[in-house]
């Protein structure tokens, strides 16, 4: 059975790579959650971001939230900020599709063209 | 929306705009009553009785860039569909509860689904928030709040993905001892 107890072990583990990273700019994941976007299921995308970070141990990458953004029929959706370059939104989410953006986007650089509103739009 | 976990989660996002900083979300299962009752209390900024009252209808939203507000509208139908409903009471600068009833037995109610990952979403995008969950059913309740939490990390923000996962997990094995380990 868990129990709060063992937060104080999770921290002492965290806590020696966490403060490696306090002032650097990160990159940042936005996810859609408005109506619109947790319906169409945006939570099951969230958490396999938070997951495959976790996974890999990614340090610089945090993931929020942001309400409708504006088309509702593209969802689940999720924006890319990373520092000094243009935002990338994906579409039609997935939990799939989290891992490859997170193996090639965020770790290697290079967005998934494939899966971003630009390809949609041809 | 596929299950009662998504209400809630969408719910709570009301009371996000609303500057809320203390949420909390109760669930009582109420077999024996043929119950089953959401409810999500916030201190957000609240709402004047003219808005409350047109709270539920989807053509009326305070959002700007768009003329329907669909989340309440839709738990209210969700409700109303299994023999429920929906009440809503706020007080300008005290905070808002909505409050939703279905038949626990209802063919038309949705399964409550996962609130383990409702509420590790909830925390994980809103660490400035303090959530508080309690879940009701005839084997005994369960109780989350994440001050709690914080207490024990100190220094390290909740939003962690190590804390992050604990909480999903311990949400998890607390509801299956209330739950029977069945989906609800």
């Amino acid at each position: 059975m868990k129990s709060l107890n063992e937060l104080e072990e999770i921290r002492k583990r965290a806590l020696e790579s966490v403060n490696l990273r306090k002032d650097r700019e990160g990159t940042r994941v936005v996810v859609g959650m408005g109506t619109c976007g947790i319906a169409a299921g945006a939570r099951p995308v969230l958490l396999a971001f938070l997951e495959e970070i976790k996974k890999r141990n990614i340090q610089d990458v945090t993931v929020t939230q942001t309400g409708c953004i504006g088309v509702c029929r593209l969802e689940p959706m999720v924006e890319v900020y990373r520092p000094g370059e243009e935002k990338v939104t994906y579409i039609k989410m997935t939990p799939d599709k989290v891992k490859r953006i997170i193996a090639e986007h965020i770790v290697n650089g290079r967005s998934v063209t494939e899966y971003t509103i630009g390809a949609e739009e041809k | 929306m596929e299950d009662l976990s998504l209400y809630i989660l969408d719910i709570a996002q009301n009371s996000i705009s609303a500057s809320a900083t203390v949420i909390e979300i109760f669930v009582i299962e109420d077999e024996e009553k043929d119950k089953l009752v959401l409810t999500i209390r916030d201190n957000g900024k609240g709402m004047d009785p003219k808005t409350v009252e047109r709270v539920t209808d989807p053509f009326y939203t305070t959002r700007t860039t768009r003329k329907v507000g669909l989340g309440l509208s839709l738990l209210d139908a969700a409700a109303k569909a299994c023999g429920g409903s929906v009440v809503v009471d706020s007080q300008l600068g005290v905070g808002t509860e909505v409050r939703a009833e279905f038949g626990y037995r209802s063919i038309d109610r949705p399964p409550l689904g996962k609130m383990d990952d409702t509420i590790a979403t909830l925390v994980a995008c809103n660490p400035m928030v303090d959530f508080v969950y309690t879940h009701n059913t005839s084997r005994g309740t369960f109780k989350f709040d994440t001050r709690d939490v914080r207490q024990k990390i100190e220094d390290l923000p909740i939003e962690h993905p190590d804390i992050i996962n604990w909480i999903g997990c311990y949400i998890r094995e607390g509801l299956n001892v209330i739950c029977g380990g069945g989906n609800t």
